[in-house]
């Protein structure tokens, strides 16, 4: 991992920011399932910008993969998406298959949770690393060799140039999870979606895929999605973050606005369940519960069932919209938390703006988590 | 790998002792005297003692084993009852009938079920996957005579288009030999087509759910480069052994076929030898379809290992 063998444009250039790699508006993916249809993600709009790393956060069955699965065109046969997806400024849900698959396979790399199971036993890794770069960028079989070699040495495969020929299963679990990660970014792409690349893995090697997805971020200039439910994770590496619940955002914004000053409940309540160096030996805190099925979801917010504030009959008929507390902060309740960890009332009726700046908030999240959040920000 | 080989040659060779033991001993069950009915009618006492000792049935079992097997191991199987002929050259004789009419049996299943197969996995639920599962519904529960006979009956009897039956060497008239093997081979392929079609769906479904063939799709490869490299590369390798099993078990096991369509392959030496008490005969065509399951086992373990590179042979 020396030079910089990858060659880019973007690497180190302009600043991460401007418009949108991927831009997704209004995604409602429904499911047909053998007990009817199962609406796995209602709504769901976010972008990422150049450069940017957007988490998406939330429970097994929350509707994240499935967010940028059916935003891709990568969906089960069985469902039905709508909604606007703009990749590099055009439309995917409008193209026909065969544009969108050449658009995908061009700028988005993908990986995936396991990488036992992601990698093609009987195929060499060079040649899966680098056989979309024959498909989307014409290469010779030898020039995808020699690039499959150069890209094994970027994600730290020692003796690459022989590796290079290996099957998979000569390969860790990490290692894998390396190659997998060469693939994605074989043909350049500007956006790397990983779904939960480091839950297969064991905590010391999480941390090296966690390490080297920030790196290779930083200097190739890719915008990364990160698909996650380990919130220690996003605050190391993400820009943002979008929490998913029953398949809707119920909360974005910027990453220290959100772990500093969650305003939804259930935003509060996945903080106050992770463990912390300081309370070892304390019992975890834990969400009563569990979440609710996409085949019969409640008509009202969604989290109303296991919600520790518990509102009112409004909460269970009707759904709340997502609401601006701060700049770039939304969040989807009627009772958004406020900066002294108490809920108001409706934010449309009270005076959010002030209680809800999460430059004043204080009781949202210690000094001390926000320490561990973005160390080069203090 | 060579090392393997001859391991499994050896091993090989174990086996085939047990099966000779085993088919020896069943044949003492067998009522009948062999002698009796080799003789029929020519029979008196004299040249009934005289073939006795000839053939060394007089002697102990274990001396007939013993002597059988050292026999066995230099290539001679004995000599039949009925003709006198050495076993060995019977049964050879009888391979190419056989032989041309499994491999063309194979290759008419092969036909069939794999497009069938695969088809029908790919568009899992489709008309196509349906008509697929009824097709082999009605191959495996229809007995394979039983198509031979209808096929007799259409294409020799009603069309005309093809003899009843009968054999001729592919050798000395590959047409002649073609528009003979039509009717058997298809009625076997039938069968095969059908346990081959719901093998190879089933397989290629399996390798359809596969996390790889995602990150394939997600590569954004062609569908047939998707299909063909990732899917079948895979899906493909347990059907080597089905394939192998079935053209093993064709060889010794298509009797009724054989003997319906007068076909002079081993099958129908088997059951001439069964039904003439011919035991040097039958011992030599059972041993005949035990060596060459055994060889087919070896070379499918060799075409694993060449298939999947996870296996190594040691």
């Amino acid at each position: 991992m020396s030079a910089p063998v990858v060659p880019s444009p973007r690497a180190g250039g302009e600043p991460p920011g401007g418009e949108p790699v991927l831009a997704i508006d209004d995604l409602t993916v429904t499911l047909g399932t053998r007990n009817g249809p199962a609406r796995a993600v209602a709504g769901v709009d976010w972008s990422v910008a150049p450069g940017r790393t957007l988490a998406l956060v939330g429970e097994s069955g929350s509707g994240k993969s499935m967010t940028v699965l059916a935003a891709t065109g990568l969906a089960p046969r069985s469902a039905t998406v709508t909604g606007r997806v703009r990749l590099l400024g055009r439309e995917l849900t409008t193209m026909s298959e065969t544009d969108r698959r050449r658009w995908r396979g061009r700028h988005v790399g993908f990986v995936f949770q396991d990488p036992m199971t992601t990698l093609n036993p009987v195929l060499t890794v060079g040649r899966q690393v680098t056989e979309a770069c024959e498909e989307h960028l014409g290469m010779s079989r030898r020039q995808a060799r020699s690039r499959a070699v150069e890209l094994l040495d970027l994600v730290g495969i020692p003796a690459p140039e022989r590796r290079v020929d290996a099957h998979p299963h000569q390969f860790s679990g990490g290692m894998r999870q390396r190659v997998v990660i060469a693939m994605a970014l074989a043909c350049e792409p500007e956006l790397l979606i990983a779904d939960e690349p480091t839950t297969a893995l064991d905590v010391t090697t999480q941390a090296q895929i966690v390490e080297l997805v920030a790196d290779l971020r930083r200097r190739l200039g890719t915008a990364v999605v990160w698909i996650t439910h380990d919130l220690g994770v996003v605050a190391g590496i993400a820009d943002t973050v979008a929490v998913m619940y029953g398949g809707r955002i119920v909360e974005q914004g910027p990453v220290d606005a959100v772990f500093a000053a969650p305003g939804h409940p259930y935003t509060r309540a996945l903080l106050a369940a992770r463990p912390r160096p300081g309370a070892a030996g304390e019992e975890l805190a834990a969400i009563p519960g569990a979440p609710p099925s996409p085949l019969d979801l409640p008509a009202g917010c969604a989290f109303w069932p296991r919600c520790p504030v518990r509102g009112d009959a409004r909460c269970a008929h009707e759904l709340p919209p997502l609401v601006p507390i701060a700049p770039g902060h939304r969040v989807r309740t009627f009772y958004p938390t406020t900066a002294d960890g108490g809920a108001t009332a409706d934010p449309t009726t009270a005076d959010g703006g002030a209680t809800a700046d999460p430059t004043t908030a204080d009781g949202g999240a210690t000094a001390e988590d926000r320490h561990q959040l973005r160390p080069e920000d203090r | 790998m060579g090392r393997f080989v001859l391991r499994r040659l050896l091993q090989s060779v174990v086996v085939l002792l047990g099966v000779t033991l085993v088919v020896f001993l069943l044949l003492q069950l067998v009522p009948g005297d062999p002698v009796r009915v080799a003789l029929g009618t020519r029979f008196d006492q004299q040249t009934y003692d005289a073939l006795r000792e000839r053939s060394g049935l007089d002697r102990p079992l274990v001396v007939q084993y013993l002597s059988y097997v050292g026999h066995a191991l230099t290539g001679d199987l004995g000599v039949s009852f009925r003709s006198g002929q050495p076993v060995t050259s019977i049964v050879l004789e009888r391979l190419p009938a056989t032989g041309s009419l499994s491999v063309t049996a194979v290759l008419f299943a092969l036909l069939v079920a794999f497009p069938l197969g695969v088809l029908s996995a790919m568009r899992s639920g489709s008309f196509v996957d349906h008509a697929a599962r009824v097709f082999s519904q009605f191959g495996v529960s229809v007995p394979d005579f039983w198509m031979g006979i209808m096929g007799i009956l259409l294409f020799a009897g009603v069309l005309g288009w093809l003899p009843p039956s009968g054999y001729v060497a592919l050798t000395d008239d590959p047409a002649g030999w073609a528009s003979h093997v039509a009717l058997p081979a298809a009625a076997v392929g039938l069968v095969t087509a059908s346990i081959l079609t719901r093998f190879i769906r089933s397989s290629v479904l399996e390798v359809l759910a596969e996390d790889y063939v995602r990150t394939a799709e997600a590569k954004g490869l062609r569908r047939r480069v998707v299909i063909v490299r990732h899917v079948l590369r895979n899906a493909l390798i347990p059907v080597v052994t089905v394939v192998a099993v079935q053209l093993a078990s064709l060889v010794g096991g298509v009797i009724v076929i054989e003997v319906l369509f007068a076909w002079p392959g081993v099958g129908r030496l088997t059951y001439d030898a069964v039904q003439a008490r011919d035991y040097p005969v039958l011992q030599g065509a059972v041993l005949f379809v035990a060596t060459l399951f055994l060889l087919m086992n070896l070379l499918v373990d060799v075409l694993y290992a060449r298939l999947d590179p996870r296996i190594t042979l040691r």
